[in-house]
């Protein structure tokens, strides 16, 4: 006989007037190898055809299902629930974004705000010829840009983030990242002092604490510590 | 209720709608791309293994070009693709990954010097060229003759899909997620945008634009298990089938990747075995050798597939609690390997499995599942619906056909951007070309339409107290993902068919009164469900109809009952209509391909079973017609040749030759 599980979720609609936040409780016998992405479809399938939440690849890929898990802010669809081990788990949405219903927030909105507000994208005068050889790039440079390339916009760095909380408008890990990524990629023709002009305030790396809740969550395991220390040296070197 | 007007209303924001997105927006004309979900999420994010294009820069892909990535595209299709359009495909790629490349994807590159390889189950050093130095890599992929899949570790589809997102954000391509196209508006044979319903406000309204483009990929959701991301409904499909007018073409095409992992279904890349690693049954045993003696694990998907299907009714499986499956063994290729071009496979493996398959004998269990879907709006060479015009489709949502009833790995990521590129400067001009038709009561009746399906579906609210044995949306669906599943599989068989055909009917029948739980027309998955669980119940009895009436086997298509690929009668491509709203199912046409435009005449594949084939007399014909021209134009180079056995036509910008390594131009 399988454990039973006690799901709390948070439950509310924003654009229903009359209706209040609440942790909804929901029981589900445990599966082997159950992930909450499968204890969330039987609880919308069986229990509960209204509650709201975002899965897409299921795979720890796409960065669709975070949301703060016992607590923690992590991807849902790779969280299994044998590691809770007292069988009773609490799921909230993501703090920071805009709540669309229960456990669903709009990423979208932030994450293109932050896109446009870092230009994240390669800056070049360089006119490309597609039908010619590209331009020979090293290896371990490629790698390297790969290596921060890898941020999937989950919102765990930012739910995570104690500055946050506290500076509304700070960056925070995921557009610091991008700046970084941008940084050392020798495609991109902005250099440090153009970066400052991005981040080279309190909003940007300067309002960082350090505190690394970015480094603790990020489900990429994106070397976000060493990465935003870098970021301030050669920031504060920018004459 | 809100009208909004756009030149190119593009429903579908994964890398086939954005790249396209780019070439309209560049063009001068409004773009809007539509979206269920953020756009950088999209299921073009999975695409893990690499991208195919015939840069040949690597000593493993040297003699690589155009010609060859056409023939083993061909091949591994079971000549039911388009060539035309194979040909399209094949000259652009290699454009594509270098205009990605320009956008900032970090593609994996070429150290000169020794390199210690796995292949076919043995260490091998290759030795990269000086003049190689910095370009980008590739690696062997199934089906193919050269080393041709370039790629960034195993998350290809991500960066490229994050490279071509802000790409198009950085253009202003105007982008809104959580919408959801409903309907498609049309009248007289033409379409004139879209009903689009938000999923966040539930709030209706209408898109009317000059062009719209359908890229809403795949319908792997309709079967039980899928690599596929939840989001694959193939509802943009089925908006075009509710037409009447629009065609679906090729739909019982679906192809099952041979290793998804067990039981969750998450796709473990194909570079798995590209880079050596080797499939073992229940014993430990390679069996793929005695299947394969010359591809071995490389065979073409459909293939291994089946090969290894066979292998488990051979009694050879392992045994699970999740049914039987076969193991993946990627430890031989060496740690250092894995953690650097393997990497998200191993993470996937570590959550998911709690095993490390870095580790000496530690083995990934998997087995076939659905993976791409080859069918789809049927699509002339300039991606534009032949029955409704101003309808275009692009990427896996589209029949463009160049994979016909099998897909090479690496080959669909490289057709979205290509495919993008190619049918986005068509859709510019079919904007330049036509005036936007304002005709806001059309739109309007659409719209109302839309409110009444919606409205009939909420006025039959009713909590599980009042009907406890009564199925549910949730049941139904299902019901038909097992249907799917057992009996529109790997193998099919005409007896098992019909009666899924008959399954499905009902399924469709009961959908149409299912009871609903929340008479809500915003915060409610359940109505969203219902609507698209009937749509895909329409697809799926288009696939098992096209499946039941084609008696041959082809590509991915394995009929038990029909062994052999028949070219005498069926050399030709399905096509569905759902004509009327109240029939419960679909009608099917045929279109034939002409083999006396053929430049690659039906033969043998180079895989799978030899002498399986019922051959079309005029196969043969063409076969010394083209070995005459080739004879007649020896002194002339490649491109004249080419020209002489099948021209093809292109978008003027991509027309010049692709430069390599050592050859130029040639």
């Amino acid at each position: 006989m399988s454990r039973k599980l006690i799901f709390n979720v948070f439950k509310y609609n924003p654009l229903d007037k009359s209706d209040r936040p609440k942790l909804q409780t929901y029981e589900v016998h445990e599966t082997d190898g159950m992930t909450i992405f499968v204890a969330l479809n039987y609880i919308r399938d069986r229990l509960d055809h209204t509650l709201q939440f975002d899965f897409v690849c299921r795979a720890g890929i796409c960065g669709s299902c975070a949301m703060v898990i016992n607590g923690t802010p992590t991807l849902a669809c790779k969280t299994l629930t044998r590691d809770y081990k007292d069988g009773e788990i609490t799921l909230l949405p993501l703090p920071v974004f805009e709540l669309i219903g229960d456990l669903s927030i709009n990423t979208a909105k932030w994450m293109n705000e932050m896109s446009k507000d870092v230009a994240s994208w390669i800056h070049t005068n360089e006119q490309t010829i597609i039908d010619n050889i590209e331009k020979p790039m090293e290896p371990e440079v490629a790698e390297e840009v790969f290596e921060l390339d890898r941020c999937i916009e989950c919102g765990c760095c930012i739910a995570a983030c104690g500055t946050k909380q506290m500076r509304p408008k700070f960056k925070g890990a995921v557009a610091l990242n991008r700046v970084a990524r941008f940084l050392c990629d020798p495609r991109d023709e902005r250099d440090e002092a153009d970066m400052f002009e991005i981040i080279g305030d309190d909003e940007g790396i300067f309002g960082c604490m350090s505190l690394l809740g970015c480094d603790d969550t990020c489900p990429k395991n994106l070397p976000l510590q060493s990465k935003l220390a870098y970021l301030r040296r050669k920031m504060v070197s920018v004459k | 209720m809100k009208i909004f007007y756009t030149d190119n209303l593009i429903i579908g924001g994964g890398l086939a709608g954005l790249r396209l997105a780019i070439s309209t927006k560049e063009a001068g004309y409004k773009t809007t791309v539509l979206s269920l979900i953020p756009v950088k999420r999209s299921h073009s994010s999975a695409a893990q293994g690499g991208m195919q294009a015939s840069l040949a820069n690597s000593v493993m892909s040297k003699g690589d070009n155009e010609d060859v990535h056409f023939e083993d595209t061909v091949k591994g299709s079971d000549w039911g693709c388009d060539q035309k359009v194979a040909r399209m495909f094949t000259q652009v790629a290699p454009k594509a990954i270098r205009e990605l490349t320009a956008w900032g994807v970090p593609w994996s590159r070429i150290q000169k010097g020794d390199k210690s390889v796995m292949m076919d189950g043995k260490r091998e050093t290759i030795t990269e060229n000086e003049s190689s130095h910095g370009l980008i890599a590739s690696r062997d992929f199934g089906g193919t003759k050269k080393w041709r899949t370039c790629y960034t570790a195993d998350a290809t589809g991500h960066t490229m899909l994050y490279a071509v997102a802000n790409e198009a954000i950085k253009q202003g391509v105007e982008i809104l997620e959580k919408k959801e196209a409903v309907k498609l508006i049309h009248k007289d044979g033409v379409c004139y945008g879209a009903v689009v319903k938000d999923l966040m406000n539930g709030e209706v309204f209408a898109y009317l634009s000059k062009a719209t483009t359908v890229a809403t990929g795949g319908y792997g959701r309709i079967f039980e298990a899928s690599t596929n991301a939840v989001i694959c409904e193939g509802t943009g499909a089925a908006i075009a089938l509710e037409t009447g007018v629009a065609k679906l073409a090729n739909m019982e095409a679906v192809q099952f990747h041979p290793t998804a992992l067990v039981p969750s279904g998450i796709l473990m890349t194909e570079g798995c075995r590209g880079d050596g690693g080797i499939l073992r049954d229940v014993d430990g045993y390679r069996f793929m050798p005695d299947y394969e003696p010359e591809k071995k694990e490389l065979a073409s998907r459909d293939v291994v597939s089946r090969r290894m299907t066979e292998h488990i009714r051979a009694g050879k499986g392992v045994p699970s609690v999740y049914g039987e499956h076969l193991w993946l063994d990627i430890s031989i290729l060496g740690r250092k390997h894995i953690e650097k071009n393997l990497r998200d496979m191993q993470d996937i493996c570590k959550n998911f499995l709690g095993i490390d398959p870095a580790c000496e004998g530690v083995w990934i269990p998997v087995r076939p599942m659905q993976h791409y879907s080859m069918g789809g709006i049927k699509v002339d060479e300039t991606g534009q619906s032949p029955h409704l015009k101003g309808l275009f489709s692009c990427g896996e949502a589209a029949c463009w056909d160049m994979h016909g009833f099998n897909r090479l790995g690496g080959n669909s990521v490289a057709e979205t951007v290509v495919s993008g590129m190619i049918v986005g400067e068509y859709v510019a001009s079919y904007c330049k070309k036509h005036n936007l038709k304002l005709d806001t009561k059309l739109a309007n009746d659409f719209m109302n339409e839309f409110d009444l399906e919606q409205d009939t579906i909420l006025s039959k609210v009713c909590d599980i107290i009042h009907k406890p044995n009564e199925l549910s949306i949730y049941d139904i669906r299902d019901k038909m993902r097992k249907i799917m599943m057992h009996k529109v599989g790997i193998f099919r068989t005409g007896s098992e068919l019909k009666v899924a055909l008959n399954e499905l009917k009902k399924l469709y029948k009961d959908s149409l009164g299912v009871h609903i739980r929340s008479g809500k027309k915003f915060a409610n998955p359940g109505l969203i469900d219902t609507l698209r669980v009937q749509k895909m119940l329409k697809l799926a009895l288009c696939i098992t109809k096209g499946a039941m009436l084609r008696t041959e086997s082809r590509g991915a298509h394995t009929r038990e009952d029909f062994p052999k690929r028949d070219d005498k009668n069926w050399l030709k491509r399905t096509l569905t209509t759902w004509e009327q709203k109240e029939l419960d199912e679909p009608k099917v046409s045929y279109e034939e391909l002409d083999i006396n435009s053929m430049e690659l005449p039906p033969g043998f594949r180079g895989y799978g079973k030899k002498g399986n084939v019922i051959e079309h007399p005029q196969s043969a014909i063409r076969q010394e017609e083209v070995d005459k021209i080739r004879q007649e134009n020896k002194n002339k180079n490649r491109h004249e040749i080419q020209k002489k056995l099948m021209p093809y036509k292109l978008p003027k910008k991509y027309q010049n030759k692709n430069e390599r390594v050592e050859v130029g131009y040639e």
